[in-house]
């Protein structure tokens, strides 16, 4: 694996922040993944959290970090281990999409400032594996990479007010799904009936950093049918143990 | 349980937040100003993460119906029972049928309100925070009733710890270097360091947006992680200093971080409020 050389850095009285260099790229993705790996595997005295982003590893300790240094240098010698037990398994989940102008409420809008026909944007969307991450903006929310230049469009000036739970979206270079209600500024071209993040769930969100995700498009009379089956429990996520 | 006659401005259940789940996007939330939501609880002999009312400005009216014992600690929000002014910071037993309202705002702004035992609402996520999406309300409404504990009443009317109200006067909020402190040229620091900044309307338990710009070419960051109090520095020119419900990841440069206690102190600042800046060696 790539090494990559990395800053550490004090963050507030109890987080220290590892930096990657300032790129965002699935060898960097796997160097965090490798760290917060070690990580969780070692004994911390006290209780630790552990967030990571595209190019960084943020580490909370429970109470006020005593000697910052000393912690660094603790964080660099758990970074030296070689073997890492990893029991990790990665997902590619197929994330049911319906593409109707009903959902995607921007599509006419992309089709025409892009000149692209709106199938051509639906399969662009649906062709591409995306890796997820991370996740954050919203509980449940993916940050997937590799989103087809042909369907890059840039974030609406002014945010919406209220995007629907579900709500498939293009910000930019990225796209993502609003796992719940709430204002946004991304580009709606669909709707999936999955559930991305459930309270109720002892783990609330099926997906983590490194699996995959691909988008497979469905008629509405299929999206309703998918909804009502999560209504009542019966919808199994198709899904398929990826190696890389 | 009580009773939610009024729900006051902005009353919300808060405890010391949901810090298990935050790699899945979830934000850590918990009372604004954690050191006097504790103490609340320490004086009454609770637990530490026993949850309270966080009360924002304009105070609720409750009923209780039962009997219990009660603290008010953090803004001074001029607190009732009945008829009868109460003190902050001082231990209160109350009666079944007894009423909690509050006055006029005296001092700070958001006041904790602690029962023996904590409220009773649900826990989601290892929390009884409340938060849009993540529990079922995400502030007390009219009509809500919560459970608490019955507990006779306390005869020791002095608790060995004390709370002293003091800082609510203060206005220097001490920071660290953020991430991206380096990013800053003289002139931008000399402005942060120098003068004194506004809480803007924009404040609420996400984010105290500040009144005046720092005008800046820094590029944005490809998105990281953030806390509660750090503090960003947006294209436009505006310090966006993230509280307790922020999200997890941004993409503004990190500029400064605040100390606990200096969250805990902006938490009492409501809009038009001078504050200023004083950075602190780690």
């Amino acid at each position: 694996m790539k090494k990559f050389k990395l800053q550490y850095k004090p963050f507030g009285e109890h987080s220290i922040l590892i930096e990657w260099p300032q790129i965002i790229s699935e060898n960097v993705l796997k160097s965090v993944l490798l760290y917060k790996q070690k990580l969780e595997n070692f004994e911390f005295k006290q209780k630790v959290y552990i967030k990571f982003a595209y190019n960084s590893i943020l580490i909370s300790y429970n109470s006020t970090i005593n000697n910052i240094y000393d912690e660094i240098l603790t964080l660099k010698a758990i970074n030296s281990i070689d073997e890492v037990i990893d029991k990790s398994v990665f997902k590619m989940w197929k994330i049911p999409v319906c593409y109707d102008l009903e959902f995607g409420l921007d599509l006419e809008k992309i089709s025409n400032k892009n000149n692209i026909e709106i199938p051509e944007i639906i399969h662009a969307h649906t062709s591409t594996i995306y890796r997820v991450y991370f996740l954050g903006f919203l509980p449940g929310f993916l940050y997937l990479g590799g989103l087809d230049k042909k369907i890059h469009f840039p974030r609406k000036s002014t945010p919406r007010m209220q995007i629907e739970k579900g709500a498939v979206a293009i910000g930019g270079s990225q796209t993502g799904i609003y796992p719940n209600e709430s204002p946004g500024g991304w580009n709606i071209i669909g709707s999936t009936p999955i559930e991305f993040f459930n309270v109720q769930k002892e783990n609330p969100c099926f997906a983590k950093a490194g699996d995959k995700i691909q988008f497979i498009s469905v008629s509405k009379v299929d999206y309703d049918q998918i909804a009502s089956s999560i209504a009542t429990h019966d919808y199994i996520i198709e899904s398929e143990v990826i190696d890389d | 349980m009580i009773k939610v006659l009024h729900p006051g401005f902005y009353t919300t259940i808060q405890d010391l937040g949901r810090k298990d789940f935050q790699h899945l996007g979830v934000p850590m939330s918990g009372a604004m100003d954690m050191h006097a939501a504790k103490m609340a609880n320490a004086i009454l002999g609770n637990d530490t993460d026993c949850a309270v009312l966080e009360i924002t400005m304009v105070g609720p009216k409750l009923e209780f119906n039962c009997e219990t014992n009660i603290i008010v600690t953090g803004a001074n929000l001029a607190p009732k029972i009945n008829t009868t002014i109460v003190k902050n910071n001082t231990l209160i037993n109350v009666n079944k049928g007894d009423i909690l309202s509050f006055g006029t705002p005296i001092n700070g702004f958001r006041a904790y309100l602690a029962v023996t035992g904590g409220f009773q609402s649900e826990i989601i996520l290892n929390s009884r925070s409340m938060y849009q999406s993540i529990t079922k309300a995400s502030k007390l409404n009219k009509g809500d009733e919560i459970k608490i504990h019955t507990k006779s009443h306390i005869s020791k009317k002095y608790s060995a710890i004390k709370m002293d109200s003091n800082y609510l006067n203060d206005h220097v909020i001490s920071v660290f270097k953020g991430p991206e402190f380096h990013l800053m040229n003289n002139e931008q620091l000399n402005k942060l360091f120098n003068q004194e900044f506004t809480v803007s309307k924009e404040n609420n338990r996400m984010a105290y947006q500040l009144q005046e710009l720092v005008t800046n070419n820094l590029k944005g960051i490809i998105t990281s992680l953030v806390l509660p109090g750090t503090v960003q520095l947006t294209p436009f020119g505006k310090l966006m200093v993230l509280m307790r419900d922020c999200q997890t990841t941004g993409g503004y440069p990190r500029v400064l971080q605040l100390l606990e206690a200096s969250i805990n102190l902006l938490s009492q600042k409501r809009v038009g409020d001078k504050i200023k800046f004083k950075l602190k060696a780690l």
